[in-house]
């Protein structure tokens, strides 16, 4: 790895509009080399967006994004996939009508990745010649996290990849998460479940309205009493 | 049954089958009616009958450079009809028109080019023998289009199940935003997509001015209502369907002039077509594509 001295994404006042809707209006954080960022937020607050941007699939209105220090505000996801910072899209988009070792395949510049995500994910493994549309949910959202995984990023965004799955398999992502952190990635996630998001990360930052409201340490925004009363509702 | 004309129908067929797929081609990858691949259609019988009769090449030696001006035409017609209206809302309508437009400019120069005549190939050009099959006269240049369309039809058929470029194709035919997520450059796709559908489009235009030995500006009107319908009866966006419903056409056509006149030959042939549609609305090979929203 690069002996990098910043960190390893900044985001500086981005701004997106779609037509008269400001959906992020001047948002700036940063993420280091390692770290787990979290953003949280209510529907509609622009986490989408935020995320969209980075990786090059929604073109700024303003503002400039750094990975790895050089300036990424206009390169194309394509481009962003091969230099690895690749995201795993809000409602796992895969490929239905494509088998999954297809999907995988997509994402891998060569062969070698997708044996490592076989041997993390067995299940893929078991089903690869299968349409990747009659995957579980479960399953998909693995699927959806090995395809990014194959390209061996060294920043991952992940879009609410919790979404809509039943809690056992919850607490599956979140070991995922887990150990693609432990592995030296970078991640940034965005996640409704703010709790449970803030308690695997090392910084938070609290979206509302296309801004950020609050942000620091993941643990003093768990502890921040306003914080909690605020954004986060009432522990279940 | 006259094997003659089967096999007649046969050659017709496969010619509007690859035209047909170059069409459908890029309605199932892109979700744009391309309707200059007429004029592509057009523009390559012209160009093939100039490399032969200006440029001396051999009738066989002209195809694969009418197959890549073809590949050439598409990306003009990506670049042109197309890339600049991709982010509008009504994406589909504009490209629809403006790929009408360019087919118009395409046929003006060629008018300009060739003014407004058939033309034809030099008189030497066709190879003497002809083969007996089943009792049935068949030319080399007969044989040529059916294993050439064979040929580019298996073809397109391994390079979209096969390769990587085949499965951007797939990845942006069913969501282009999820193709883009994953590194797919859909620009890039978009751009081969046409280049390769022209390509084909091209050489199905060269073979039918082979066929029957000539070319007019008028001649890609006429496919172009046929290969719309072998699209929408083979199921659109499906290449077995286009293949399938091309050769049909093509039977149907023939066997209509032979058996009722001449000038029954398109009401039949569509009302056949018609019939296929009452009983699978879907298509021959159709599936009713069900997007996710
Ligand atoms: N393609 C679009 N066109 C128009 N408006 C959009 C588009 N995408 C998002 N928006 C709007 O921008 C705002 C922010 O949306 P975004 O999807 O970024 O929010 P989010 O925080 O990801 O929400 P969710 O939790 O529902 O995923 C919303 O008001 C949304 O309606
Ligand atoms: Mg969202």
């Amino acid at each position: 790895m690069t002996g990098l001295t910043g960190p390893i994404l900044t985001v500086e006042d981005l701004r997106v509009r779609y037509g008269r809707v400001e959906a992020v209006r001047g948002v700036s954080f940063d993420a280091a080399a390692g770290e787990l960022v979290t953003l949280v937020g209510a529907n509609g607050a622009g986490k989408s967006s935020i995320i969209n941007a980075v990786s090059g699939l929604v073109r700024p209105r303003g503002g400039r994004i750094l990975f790895e220090g050089r300036d990424i505000t206009r390169t194309p996801a394509h481009r962003l996939v091969r230099s690895g910072l690749v995201q795993v899209p809000e409602g796992r988009q895969i490929l239905a009508t494509l088998t999954v070792e297809e999907n995988l395949r997509l994402g891998a510049p060569r062969r070698a990745g997708i044996g490592e995500v076989y041997g993390r994910f067995p299940v893929l493994a078991e089903r690869r010649r299968s349409p990747a549309g009659t995957l579980s949910g479960g399953e998909q959202q693995m699927l959806a996290i090995g395809r990014a995984l194959v390209a061996r990023p060294r920043l991952i965004l992940l879009d609410e990849p919790s979404m809509g799955l039943a809690p056992r398999i919850v607490d599956e992502v979140f070991g995922v998460i887990g150990e693609i952190r432990s592995s030296g990635t970078t991640v940034v996630l965005v996640e409704q479940n703010a709790r449970r998001a803030l308690r695997a990360a090392d910084h938070g930052y609290i979206l509302a309205s296309g801004e950020i409201v609050h942000s620091g340490p993941a643990a003093e925004l768990l502890g921040d009493d306003r914080v909690v009363q605020a954004y986060l509702g009432v522990e279940t | 049954m006259d094997v003659q004309q089967l096999l007649n129908g046969l050659f017709v067929g496969s010619i509007y089958a690859l035209f047909a797929i170059g069409f459908t081609l890029v309605f199932g990858v892109l979700d744009r009616l391309n309707l200059a691949h007429p004029a592509v259609f057009t523009v390559a019988a012209f160009v093939g009958i100039e490399l032969v009769a200006v440029g001396g090449l051999s009738i066989w030696a002209a195809l694969p450079v009418v197959f890549v001006v073809g590949g050439l035409l598409g990306l003009v017609i990506e670049q042109v009809a197309f890339r600049p209206l991709k982010g509008r809302a009504d994406a589909h309508f504009a490209g629809l028109i403006s790929s009408i437009a360019l087919a118009g400019m395409f046929i003006a120069l060629l008018q300009w080019r060739y003014g407004p005549d058939t033309k034809r190939f030099p008189a030497e050009s066709f190879p003497e023998t002809t083969y007996k099959v089943l009792g049935a006269q068949v030319t080399g240049v007969q044989v040529a289009i059916l294993l050439i369309t064979i040929v580019l039809a298996v073809g397109l058929h391994l390079l979209v199940g096969r390769t990587r470029l085949g499965r951007s194709m797939r990845a942006t035919a069913e969501n282009p935003t999820a193709a883009r997520v994953v590194g797919v450059n859909v620009d890039r796709v978009s751009a081969t997509t046409l280049a390769i559908s022209s390509a084909l489009g091209a050489v199905a235009g060269a073979l039918f001015a082979m066929n029957v030995n000539s070319a007019q500006l008028g001649m890609g009107g006429a496919i172009e209502l046929k290969g719309l319908a072998v699209i929408v009866v083979g199921g659109m966006a499906s290449l077995p369907g286009a293949l399938v419903g091309g050769l049909l056409l093509g039977l149907a056509e023939v066997f209509t002039v032979q058996y009722i006149g001449s000038s029954w030959r398109d009401l039949v042939a569509f009302g056949l077509l018609f019939l296929i549609l009452v009983v699978r609305p879907q298509g021959l090979f159709g599936t009713r594509k069900v997007r996710e929203v």
